[in-house]
């Protein structure tokens, strides 16, 4: 930790010694935040570490200018938003006082506390906050690479937008009577209740343009989040339309053809499709395993109360590329563990224990025009701070039954939640 | 104001002013719906400026299942009665 006192502090201490000095002394502390990654966790840390500890010497590094968001993406798929929506800048960053390097960091030097840029630079840091999102698994589903992506889209890290707009394009151009198809991914991976989102906005899409067409999604599950929810909706409002194919029905991808577009399962079904979308599967993205903080599971495991990696001291790492017990990877769960990591680098950098932690998430999903629904989860760490779990009786899915009213109020509380929390991370 | 006094006061101010500023963390969970510093966003209503007791009373009405909710009695639940105390109070003081 590097402290220093400016002349007009230590005038001021002097003048106030008796009665502030220990208070004086501690507002005196200073350190270098580090931020990788300028998405829901790192954007968050950056912002939050700049408004709550102004002492920070805040800096995020991320190379992109503009940032697409990954939620919201399905409305754009769906034709109900457009790109420019979901996409935010980072001046609001610069103006809390943030310095904002567009580069990429290439290394980290867990030892002395380094990172380097691809620009050149090398930056030292107290404490780096790494929210570097995921590594899509290429290769995982044998002919899936960043070539056929170009084919068969997966429109799950959106980058500049491109592979969301890409998937979207090819619905518009796909004919009335085509067959759309999913191939979504065992957990963990990127916002579990994301795939049947997308399902039901392609489906609010093909219902209203192109009735005549299907949905094939065929998936390495047997169940997954918000299940009743999702398959009420859509036997509701798309009735025909949709077909699931769980993994003990032979809904596991494990083989592409790009340019045949041909999606195979298991037990060797070949289904061609019109329009594909493969959700790869996924891991830490590529720095953080480069810095050996992942473990045999592609992710990173790290610390409870203060999301350290269990691999290396000082690097705190937060977002889609943690392990974070039974928390999904969700851009709520990104944005509360980032504040959290920032409290816990902030009270280490001043000698201070770490403050109690409760991480909160919802996570609403559109499934129709004025039809959301939800999860809610809050986790604290366990007593002996060495796991994290869900406060059991709290939180839970939005009910089921004919409920309109419910329904409609969730659409818009969604909408109120992508505006509140994007203006969170970046206003 | 004779030195010594004004001395106090600022010393008064340096110890209150953290304690004011300073947000419960329990209540940074919040603001990814009912938006920065809880002023409100589209169908979601301010927290900011409202007063603490009546706050208070509605988020322990929720956690107790005692009040209708689309979504704020699974969240209340969540939180023990101490965290929403501080969380209303805190809101409360927010300029609205």
């Amino acid at each position: 930790m590097r402290t220093a006192l400016p002349r007009r502090a230590l005038l001021a201490a002097a003048a106030l010694a008796p009665l502030s000095a220990p208070r004086r002394a501690s507002a005196q502390t200073q350190g270098h935040l580090l931020v990788i990654g300028g998405g829901f966790g790192g954007a968050t840390a950056a912002g939050f570490a700049r408004k709550r500890y102004p002492w920070l010497q805040v800096t995020l590094v991320e190379p992109r200018t503009r940032f697409v968001t990954c939620p919201y993406g399905n409305l754009v798929i769906g034709g109900l938003r457009q790109i420019g929506d979901i996409t935010h800048g980072y001046d609001g960053l610069r103006a809390r006082g943030v310095t904002v390097l567009h580069d990429w960091a290439t290394g980290i030097d867990a030892a002395s506390r380094q990172v380097r840029l691809a620009g050149g630079q090398t930056l030292s840091y107290d404490k780096l906050i790494l929210s570097p999102g995921i590594a899509l698994r290429y290769g995982a589903v044998e002919g899936y690479d960043e070539a056929a992506s170009e084919r068969m889209p997966h429109a799950w890290v959106p980058g500049d937008g491109a592979q969301t707009l890409l998937l979207r394009r090819m619905l518009e151009e796909m004919p009335d009577g085509g067959v759309v198809g999913l191939a979504i991914p065992a957990n963990p991976f990127r916002c579990p209740p994301g795939p049947y989102e997308r399902i039901s906005m392609i489906a609010s899409y093909l219902k209203r343009q192109k009735p005549r067409s299907k949905i094939l999604a065929l998936d390495a599950k047997d169940a997954f989040s918000k299940q009743p929810l999702f398959q009420d909706a859509w036997n509701e409002l798309y009735p025909g339309i949709i077909e699931w194919v769980p993994a003990n029905r032979d809904g596991r991808v494990v083989r592409v053809d790009p340019r045949e577009r041909v999606l195979e399962t298991e037990f060797g079904e070949k289904h061609r499709v019109a329009v594909a979308n493969v959700i790869p599967p996924q891991s830490a993205a590529r720095i953080a395993t480069e810095a050996g903080l992942t473990d045999n599971t592609g992710w990173v495991p790290v610390n409870p109360r203060t999301f350290e990696a269990r691999a290396a001291q000082h690097i705190h790492v937060v977002g889609d590329a943690n392990i974070p017990g039974p928390m999904p990877k969700s851009g709520y769960v990104a944005n509360t563990t980032a504040k959290q990591a920032v409290a816990a680098a902030a009270a280490a950098l001043r000698g201070e224990p770490v403050p109690e932690a409760v991480y909160y998430n919802t996570c609403y999903s559109h499934v129709g025009e004025g039809y959301g629904i939800s999860v809610v989860n809050i986790y604290r760490p366990n007593t002996e701070g060495t796991a994290i779990a869900e406060v059991p009786n709290a939180g839970g899915v939005s009910p089921r039954g004919q409920n309109p009213e419910q329904r409609r109020l969730e659409a818009i509380y969604a909408d109120a939640w992508y505006e509140s929390i994007t203006k969170d991370m970046f206003a | 104001m004779s030195p010594l006094r004004m001395s106090l006061l600022l010393a008064g101010l340096t110890l209150a002013a953290p304690a004011m500023a300073q947000a419960p963390l329990a209540s940074e969970g919040c603001l990814g719906c009912h938006g920065p510093n809880g002023a409100g966003a589209g169908g979601v209503p301010a927290l900011a400026g409202r007063d603490a007791a009546e706050l208070r009373a509605m988020l322990i009405a929720f956690r107790a299942n005692e009040r209708p909710a689309t979504i704020m009695g699974r969240v209340a639940r969540g939180y023990t009665e101490a965290e929403l105390a501080a969380i209303a109070e805190h809101f409360a003081r927010q300029p609205r």
